[in-house]
């Protein structure tokens, strides 16, 4: 039986269509039908965008026939997480007060990825803006990780790590504030880069917390993220906090090997609380980095145990910053029945927002509130610097940092009511964004009962080469991303 | 300790009409979630610069040049309720 067009990465198809065994408009085709067919059960998508993908699709076609594919992504279909703002299409943000919102322009990263060929196939399922690590907080749906449809996929990018994991999919944009990129990733077994902070431009993504909010890639194998991670990244005039570091061609330095590389492993990621399966699977994970040639250390982080302390304070805080836009007047839901303007907003802002973002809402009011500034705010800005020095310590003696991305595999959607339980999913991810670093996690094992298993691997700023090129070192001499996930 | 009066103060200030049970729910959910991030008390922060951003941050300048900005009409597209170029909104002055 000949490969499904779905079962191919984004390298192996462009290859194809560059010798015209195949054209972007069957791959598109070949995604649409099996979202048609299998979405029902999964629920990774909020808006599938048949028409852009089809016109997308076809112009692809043209140029592969005029022999003049735009790059590598060229006729790639892609998944864009539901923070992105995309012109005309419909960007909920998870939330029902943004319901109906048709943004007037498109999210940098979405504009270049069209730039370079590639087919939006719809906007995916997240927590309501982007506050949760397992899509239940989407005002809309549901969403089920492939892997086993009783499990939640992770989140907050949820719908668009199950995408990439049912092959509903091929390559997504998610956003990481506190790991809503890499935990999803591990729990769905794709790669998910977290890039530096201001690699990637922010403009057009719907902010939650401006100084931790990180736009990257979720894909199936470590070249593709290479491919992605490129067409997207580098300076945006409409975003000041992007850096102007040079773009490398990622993709061309995966080969370099490890050889020579010095590996931390930071021993606090390792400590009570994570699942012994994931123990092993990391830990041989790091052996087998150590056989292909790298020297590993072990390394300390000391404040690792207050990083999620500090993301609690500081993310709510931003949030209720940015979150403050949505009063019923710009844009989005208006609640009947106010009888002046703060009364109007109040209604509006209790009917429009779920459980967890007014939770939020009020946690980061509360730290940024007269009296409380110093003891919480001010506290958690001032540990937050802690934490970089400790990873800045720690990158003065190795190159890049090896430890697991979550302390346990996909949980049952329910299981964490809690609202500090669902907290602690990100005790492992919180660190790379306080401290901006880039971060990825890649597949390394399973667990007795079938679920996938994250390595993650943080790098120093700007230094997504290295990182991308460990985790390919290790992808390529192992075969995990051989098993897939069945569904129907 | 998070009170009651707490919890609609901020409420009042972030703008959230917020049920009585909601509130009650919200009491002791900050509660628990305060509580553990007390932990931070347990540091040393003296003399310890604060970060606000993970790439330190300068103003970033460009010239001063005219360019086209979004049209009023899409700006205005999405409204709930608008007049002519206006977002209407509840009456905020008293007659």
């Amino acid at each position: 039986m000949p490969t499904a067009l779905t079962a191919l990465t984004i390298h192996e198809l462009t290859e194809r269509y560059r010798r015209g065994d195949v054209k972007p408009s069957d791959v598109a085709d070949a995604y649409l039908s099996r979202i048609e067919r299998l979405d029902g059960d999964v629920g990774a998508y909020l808006a599938v965008t048949h028409d852009r993908a089809r016109a997308a699709a076809r112009a692809a076609d043209e140029r592969y026939r005029a022999g003049r594919p735009l790059g590598p992504l060229d006729g790639a279909p892609v998944s864009i997480k539901d923070v992105f703002c995309t012109r005309g299409v419909p960007t909920t943000c998870g939330s029902k007060i943004l319901e109906g919102f048709v943004p007037p322009y498109d999210a940098t990263v979405v504009a270049r990825l069209e730039a370079a060929g590639a087919v939006m196939l719809g906007k995916t399922n997240m927590d309501e803006f982007a506050m949760g690590s397992s899509t239940e907080h989407s005002a809309y749906k549901l969403t089920r990780n492939p892997w086993d449809l009783s499990r939640v996929p992770g989140g907050s990018s949820g719908g668009s790590a199950a995408a990439v994991a049912g092959e509903l999919g091929l390559a997504a944009l998610g956003t990481d504030t506190g790991g809503s990129i890499r935990q999803p990733g591990a729990f769905c077994g794709v790669v998910g880069l977290k890039p530096t902070y201001g690699r990637v431009s922010r403009y057009g993504v719907i902010a939650f917390a401006s100084s931790l909010d990180h736009p990257g890639p979720l894909t199936r194998d470590v070249r593709d993220c290479a491919l992605v991670l490129r067409a997207i990244a580098g300076v945006d005039p409409h975003d000041a906090t992007s850096v102007d570091e040079p773009v490398p061609d990622y993709a061309a330095l995966l080969d370099q090997g490890v050889r020579g590389l010095r590996l931390g492993v930071p021993r606090e990621y390792f400590a009570e609380g994570l699942d012994p399966e994931i123990e092993r699977a990391v830990r041989a994970a790091i052996e087998r980095l150590r056989d292909l040639g790298a020297t590993l250390e072990d390394v300390s982080l000391p404040t690792t145990d207050y990083g999620l302390a500090v993301y609690y304070i500081v993310a709510p805080a931003e949030a209720s910053s940015n979150l403050a836009r949505y009063d019923g007047v710009k844009y989005g839901l208006r609640a009947p029945g106010g009888k002046d303007l703060i009364d109007m907003e109040s209604r509006t802002r209790a009917a429009g927002f779920g459980a967890e973002v007014k939770r939020r809402i009020m946690l980061g009011t509360y730290a940024l509130s007269a009296g409380y500034y110093d003891a919480y705010y001010g506290r958690a800005q001032k540990v937050r610097t802690l934490v970089k020095r400790d990873f800045e310590a720690a990158f003065a003696r190795v190159d890049l940092l090896l430890a697991p991305t979550t302390p346990s595999v996909a949980f049952k959607h329910g299981e964490k009511e809690d609202p500090l339980a669902m907290y602690l999913n990100d005790v492992y991810t919180v660190g790379g964004d306080l401290a901006g670093l880039p971060a990825i996690s890649v597949r390394c094992g399973f667990s007795s009962n079938g679920l996938p298993i994250g390595l993650q691997i943080i790098g120093r700023p700007f230094d997504e080469a290295r990182v991308l090129r460990t985790a390919y070192s290790y992808e390529q001499a192992t075969d995990w991303l051989a098993r897939r996930p069945e569904l129907a | 300790m998070i009170t009651r009066q707490d919890v609609e103060h901020v409420a009042r200030l972030a703008r959230l009409h917020l049920s009585d049970d909601e509130k009650e729910r919200m009491r002791v959910q900050l509660d628990a979630i305060l509580a553990y991030i007390d932990k931070l008390t347990a540091l040393d922060i003296e003399g310890v610069e604060p970060t606000s951003h993970a790439v330190p941050l300068l103003n970033v300048m460009r010239d001063d040049e005219p360019a086209p900005s979004m049209p009023q009409g899409d700006a205005l597209a999405n409204a709930p309720d608008r007049a002519g170029e206006f977002f209407r909104v509840p009456r905020i002055i008293e007659d």
